[in-house]
């Protein structure tokens, strides 16, 4: 059984088909790299994952339920696919703690004390344990990546989609992020990523999905795909003669 | 120069003073936390609302930011009585100026809200929170944050411009003060004393919203 299906999905902004049909299955304890050139519509793939966009065809069903874009539905889904962004998407306002803690209680109406438990407990998991009452601006990138991926652990999600979450990153700090995430992946959540990071993609994931104007056009094990691309445009992208 | 100044009136006076002061006061603090609550609840209408409510919270934001406060006042005083909706001078004076600052305050907040990066709605959203519970969590606080000087500005425009309840005779600073230099003739000392009572109160009451913006803004919160 697959923990994510995702069934020829098509996606549209005005005239503009920005997924021409995306049909990939993903079983729990997956590690799934997504690579390809920018605008080929990773982003939009995982944007539809979590609901933030809309599908116009296909459908998306995630742990058996299937995803209609009504509250009840989004939240439910939500609540088993967290999602980690490029740009961290830290609360300012908020110190670290309680960046992992609001969502808890305005959503799952954890009583403070449990969230606040859970939210050292998170922190803990990603070496912050320290930064609990630190603000986001008092922290390094890597730090508040850090914190965002404690964040969206606090609400137990079966999977987790993370967007090109180096990328914004200073070099020297990639790599305390990738260490959490190999963590996470050696733990067996579920994990989705787009990744510029081939050596990462290499060594962690279980399969790669190259992805090349709205459609996956190669997708294997690592090894295949990275040693063996099929197509021009892969060996392209790879750098590969 | 041959004015010889007399401030011997102020004894007997106190009493009429502090009770304008106290009015003026009264008048601000309701009108502020009121005024405020009305913009941020229009400004979330006219920023993220629904669509359907849009239109009549513009309408209602155009209406009073282009048309006098005074007539806003005589119009809740007067006008309103033809409706049948009548009420105290005080309390006309109150209404008169949360309906005021609502509509200002819609217009700052708004911008504070629109402000927001989009990630942190996305941050919301992702996290399951439904739109309203982003909003008021998330976006609203640093929106407050941004334009809290325009819109501690506006508060102090807004208890100035008080001095105009004292046309319905609600017995504020200004009523007092007219009131007062009625009995004495004593006109140019009454007012400078009133004068430096409204700079005393609008100084205070900028120190107290620079306070107010620390506690929200600046204070680490875990919450
Ligand atoms: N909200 C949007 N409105 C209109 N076009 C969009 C929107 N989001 C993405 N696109 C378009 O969709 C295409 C794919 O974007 P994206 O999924 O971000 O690609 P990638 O993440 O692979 O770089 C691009 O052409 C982009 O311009
Ligand atoms: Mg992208």
């Amino acid at each position: 059984m697959s923990l994510i299906a995702i069934t020829e999905v098509k996606k549209r902004f005005g005239d503009n088909e920005v997924l021409k049909g995306i049909s990939v299955d993903i079983a729990p304890g997956e590690v799934v790299a997504i690579i390809g050139k920018s605008g080929s519509g990773k982003s939009t793939l995982l944007r539809c994952i979590n609901g933030l966009e809309t599908i116009d065809e296909g459908s998306i069903v995630v742990a058996g339920a299937q995803f209609l874009p009504d509250e009840v539905h989004l939240k439910a889904l939500r609540l088993k696919v967290g999602m980690i962004f490029q740009q961290f998407n830290l609360f300012p306002h908020l110190t670290a703690g309680g960046n992992v803690m609001l969502s808890q209680m305005v959503v799952k109406k954890t009583p403070k004390k449990d969230a606040e438990a859970v939210a050292r407990k998170m922190l803990d998991r990603v070496g912050l344990a320290h930064k609990f009452d630190a603000l986001p601006d008092e922290l390094s990138g890597g730090q508040q990546q850090r914190v965002a991926i404690a964040r969206a652990l606090a609400m137990q999600p079966i999977a987790l989609l993370c967007d090109e979450i180096t990328s914004a990153l200073d070099p020297e700090l990639v790599a305390e992020v990738l260490a959490v995430v190999k963590e996470l992946a050696a733990e067996g959540m579920t994990l989705v990523m787009v990744t510029h990071e081939m050596r990462f993609a290499r060594d962690v994931c279980s399969r790669v999905v190259f992805m090349h104007q709205g459609r996956v056009h190669e997708i294997g094990a690592p090894e295949d795909v990275f040693a063996n691309p099929r197509t021009p445009e892969l060996r392209q992208f790879l750098g590969v003669q | 120069m041959t004015y010889q100044f007399d401030f011997g009136w102020l004894i007997d006076s106190l009493p009429v003073l502090l009770k304008g002061i106290r009015i003026t006061v009264q008048l601000i603090l309701i009108g502020a936390v009121f005024g405020v609550a009305l913009g941020i609840a229009c400004a979330w209408v006219r920023a993220l609302g629904p669509k359907w409510l849009k239109p009549v919270v513009a309408t209602y934001v155009e209406l009073i930011r282009n048309t006098p406060f005074l007539i806003q006042l005589f119009f809740i005083f007067f006008g309103l009585p033809s409706l049948g909706i009548r009420m105290s001078e005080l309390s006309a004076a109150n209404l008169a100026m949360i309906v005021n600052l609502g509509a200002y305050s819609c217009e700052i907040i708004r911008a504070g809200i629109q402000a927001t990066p989009r990630g942190q709605f996305e941050a919301g959203a992702s996290l399951a929170m439904t739109p309203f519970q982003t909003f008021w969590h998330v976006v609203l606080v640093p929106a407050l944050q941004r334009i809290w000087p325009a819109l501690s500005s506006q508060i102090v425009i807004v208890m100035l411009g008080s001095a105009v309840v004292s046309q319905i005779a609600a017995e504020d600073l200004t009523f007092a003060a007219n009131f007062i230099q009625s009995r004495n003739f004593r006109a140019f000392e009454t007012y400078i004393v009133s004068t430096l009572i409204y700079l005393a109160l609008a100084i205070l009451l900028r120190q107290m919203l620079a306070g107010l913006g620390w506690m929200l803004f600046l204070r680490k919160a875990s919450r």
